[in-house]
């Protein structure tokens, strides 16, 4: 195969790459912080994926647009769910929590299946079809556009937890939770906070999707796992791993899909988490558990 | 008579902080060897090393002759050391004599000998008519003889007690330092124990050795230990005038 | 015979005991007195009781969840499946070649994640890897025809046909009621046995378990590779009572987590658990779907939706699972579980 079909499908790869991170970041932050194992993350990103869908729909609104207000519809979701599901249950062993949310993920996801059926939406904007060329790379613009967005959106929450006060609090939360306490911050409202922000994440990332991907309700639990691979492999707490880790999967992913069958591509993620379990279970960038 | 437990030049540490520096010593079988000091001088690392917990980064740890420096832990326990925790850990989902019976299938093949053999030990413990209880219900002083028995049960030749007095009542202590003689006397068990309740290392130790920032700064009889006034500085205090 | 009963029906358990023999003898009576669909559902609700039972044995013994079991139903079917439309080898040597194949893919999984050290949800984790990695990977596998299925041959018989299990529900229906009190009867010699006591242990408090000797690796392999082995079975037995194989179905991951849902239900780390759990659940969805039909409604999804609530519920209001509430309410111990 001619050397500009691979390079136009890494980059194709890469651009979904960086949306995919913008996911795990949101999961990255949650773990992070509420140290939460998030398993319905994928199953909130197709409600906002669903909300893309239909706001374009109804009122043909642009997704990329639309990416804030739906963001801040997660937004309240996730500190909602945080703070009315998770919270009461902060003590109990972790995979009571996991199953938690496993049975939250399910319900999503059937919910979903009953309200709009099993079969794909898609949102076609004006420029669905177009494309950016430079030299041998042709790029989609629709990919463009949601890379860029996604790498404005990190940039804002990097800078969020950077400089801000109520980021630096959430931060020292995750650092030293009884430190935290101790010096009265209200942690329990700081990590609805959180939730609230990962989720708020993963709704951008999923307005972002709908110009790539075609939505159906199984999407949910694909995104889930994937959000734990790339997360896994760039580092569980580090929201550059999480980046990343999205960059090298989505470059992964295209590329399988490209060498052997595209239905394959998932594999190749799936063997990469197998991997990094075994021999690198802090990632890329984590740190080691002390 | 070569000795039961011998450390040479062990040494961990963690990071930057050197947690146990080179230390050496030899604990005779049939001891009530007693280790003490102040807090984060090494003693629990000490006991993490010999019970296989963590291994040590330099130094050999040799127990009846052969090394076990390295080994996980119920590697060394088949060997013949048995430990308890410094927060008591008991299976608390299980009776008390399910706790026991899991120590003693380490060396019988049988459920029924294993219970057996957990009855005889609870009775020496004190234990016996509460066995049937759930781990999870006993008062502190009785989950601490819970985790001995179960200790026992694995037939050890070295028993590793972490603080086993933190927490008890003078009686309970008295009644603890009682059954712990007994039953060096009766069984010939070597007993290597960290301890802060000097009330229980006079009673019971034919040898201290005092730890502190992770070296040996004195071991002997428990008498001669006490009033070296390296140790009195670091650890015990001066009596006020 | 005698020295097995004593041995089952020990320390002040005899009540359930005879709570379980009842429950037995209805359920070989029931075809007879229950329609053909009522026998369908019955089948559902033990082939959820035998799988619920042969998870339970990793996780609510030896403390190791699993959300990937799904691969080895999946590993089963299509053996067997593969057994017998290749070579007419009828599906009880499926099963005998099956069972190893389960259970060396459980102690690959197993060792893998317990000499690296992968715990808890990452344990969970790599189980779902394993298993997608399995549905994609069948998927793609033309020698079982892939993505397109596998199925077996159906004829009409005039009699059943136990050696091939070729036959009408209700003998379908004695051989998973069988093989459901064999796995019981299994459990509970297990739990009560060395290793079962070790396997307690190791879910308490593993650490502690190493400190008393107990081989913590080697325990949670054995604990994995026969849970594998036992599910298997169920494979075989899907395989040949619907048919048809789709690797998008039986290695899907609802299907790992339908198997959960009893013993969560029932009561994880029970023996009565996953029984009691696979008929609760079972019986609410059939009254579920009964309810939606006389509304004329047709949700797809409203069944799903319905075991995610319910394991909603017992996660939060009854962690341990409906059995233990009920058994103290009967007064009924269930020792060491």
């Amino acid at each position: 195969m001619p050397f500009d079909v691979y390079l136009n499908v890494a980059v194709g790869g890469v651009l979904t790459g960086l949306v995919y991170g913008l996911m795990a970041l949101g999961l990255s932050v949650i773990f992070g912080v509420v140290r939460v194992v998030n398993f319905a993350h994928g199953e909130m990103m197709s409600i906002a994926m669903y909300l893309a869908v239909v706001l374009f729909a109804a009122f043909h609104l642009d997704p990329l647009i639309m990416m804030v207000p739906i963001a801040a519809v997660l937004f309240v979701f996730g500190y909602a769910l945080q703070s009315g599901l998770i919270n009461p249950f902060i003590t109990r062993p972790e995979h009571s929590q996991f199953l938690l949310l496993v049975a939250l993920a399910i319900v999503i996801v059937n919910v979903l299946l009953i309200i709009f059926g099993p079969d794909a939406r898609t949102v076609q904007t004006a420029y669905a079809y177009d494309s950016y060329q430079l030299g041998p790379l042709i790029v989609d613009a629709a990919k463009v556009y949601a890379a860029t967005a996604a790498l404005l959106f990190a940039a804002l929450l990097f800078a969020f937890f950077r400089f801000t006060l109520v980021g630096k609090a959430i931060r020292a939360c995750a650092d030293n939770y009884t430190g935290a306490l101790v010096v009265g911050l209200n942690v329990n409202r700081l990590y609805a906070l959180t939730f609230g922000i990962g989720a708020a994440c993963v709704g951008a990332a999923g307005a972002m999707m709908t110009l790539i991907v075609d939505v159906t309700p199984m999407l949910g639990p694909s995104y889930t796992l994937l959000a734990f691979v790339i997360v896994i492999t760039g580092g569980l707490g580090s929201m550059p791993g999480a980046l990343l880790g999205g960059l090298l999967i989505g470059l992964t992913e295209a590329l399988a899909g490209l060498i052997f069958t595209p239905s394959a591509k998932s594999m190749f993620a799936f063997a990469i988490l197998v991997l990094v379990l075994l021999f690198r279970p802090q990632g890329l960038l984590g740190r080691k558990a002390a | 008579m070569s000795a039961l437990l011998s450390l040479t030049t062990v040494s961990k540490r963690f990071r930057g902080l050197v947690a146990v520096d080179a230390v050496s010593f030899d604990v005779p079988e049939g001891a009530l060897f007693a280790v003490i000091g102040p807090n984060g001088a090494g003693k629990t690392t000490l006991f993490n090393m010999i019970a296989g917990a963590t291994a040590p980064d330099a130094g050999t740890i040799a127990f009846a002759g052969a090394p076990i420096g390295g080994l996980t832990a119920d590697a060394v326990c088949r060997r013949g050391i048995a430990r308890t925790f410094q927060l008591v850990r008991p299976f608390p989902a299980l009776s008390v004599e399910d706790n026991v019976i899991v120590g003693a299938l380490l060396h019988r093949r049988g459920v029924g000998a294993a219970r057996d053999h957990a009855q005889a030990l609870l009775r020496r413990l004190d234990l016996f008519a509460k066995r049937r209880q759930l781990a999870a219900t006993l008062t502190l002083p009785d989950r601490k003889r819970l985790e001995v028995a179960r200790a026992l049960a694995t037939g050890p030749r070295l028993l590793l007690l972490d603080e086993v007095m933190a927490g008890l009542r003078p009686t309970e202590t008295d009644r603890m330092v009682a059954s712990l003689r007994d039953l060096n006397r009766d069984t010939g068990v070597t007993i290597l124990l960290i301890e802060h309740v000097m009330r229980a290392v006079m009673a019971l130790a034919s040898r201290v050795l005092v730890l502190d920032h992770g070296t040996v700064i004195a071991q002997g009889a428990p008498e001669a230990v006490v009033r070296d006034p390296a140790v009195v500085q670091s650890y015990l205090g001066a009596e006020t005038e | 015979m005698a020295a097995l009963i004593e041995r089952l029906t020990d320390d002040g358990s005899r009540r359930t005991m005879i709570w379980a023999a009842v429950l037995v003898a209805a359920l070989v009576i029931a075809p007879w007195v229950v329609n053909d669909y009522l026998v369908t559902v019955l089948i559902v609700i033990l082939y959820l009781a035998y799988t619920g039972q042969a998870w339970n044995i990793m996780m609510g013994f030896a403390g190791q969840l699993s959300l990937g079991h799904a691969i080895y139903v999946g590993l089963g079917a299509y053996i067997a499946a593969f057994l017998f439309t290749r070579f007419g080898v009828g599906p009880w040597v499926g099963f005998l070649a099956a069972m190893p194949v389960a259970a060396a893919c459980g102690a690959i999984i197993g060792f893998l994640a317990f000499r690296f050290g992968v715990t808890g949800v990452y344990f969970a984790i790599l189980t779902i890897a394993f298993a997608e990695f399995a549905r994609i990977g069948f998927d793609h596998l033309d020698i079982v025809n892939a993505a397109a299925g596998l199925f077996l041959p159906v004829a009409q018989y005039s009699h059943n046909d136990l050696w091939r299990l070729r036959g009408d529900p209700t003998m379908f229906y004695y051989v998973i009621l069988a093989a459901t009190v064999v796995v019981f009867i299994l459990c509970r010699v297990l739990i009560r046995s060395r290793i079962g006591y070790f396997w307690l242990a190791i879910r308490e408090d593993e650490e502690a378990a190493r400190a008393a000797g107990v081989d913590t690796f080697r325990c949670k392999l054995y604990a994995v590779m026969i849970s594998a082995a036992i599910t298997s079975f169920a494979g075989v037995f899907y395989a040949f009572f619907y048919n048809n194989l789709f690797p998008e179905q039986v290695f899907n991951i609802s299907q790992s987590i339908q198997i959960i849902l009893g013993p969560i239900i029932g009561g994880v780390g029970t023996l009565f658990g996953p029984i009691l759990g696979a008929f609760v659940l079972t019986g609410l969805a059939e009254s579920l779907n009964s309810a939606l039909t006389a509304l004329g409604l047709d949700l797809p999804g409203a069944e799903q939706v319905f075991y995610g609530v319910c394991l909603l519920f017992v996660v939060a209001a009854l962690p341990e699972g409906i059995w233990p509430w009920l058994a103290r309410r009967l007064g009924i111990a269930e020792r060491a579980g």
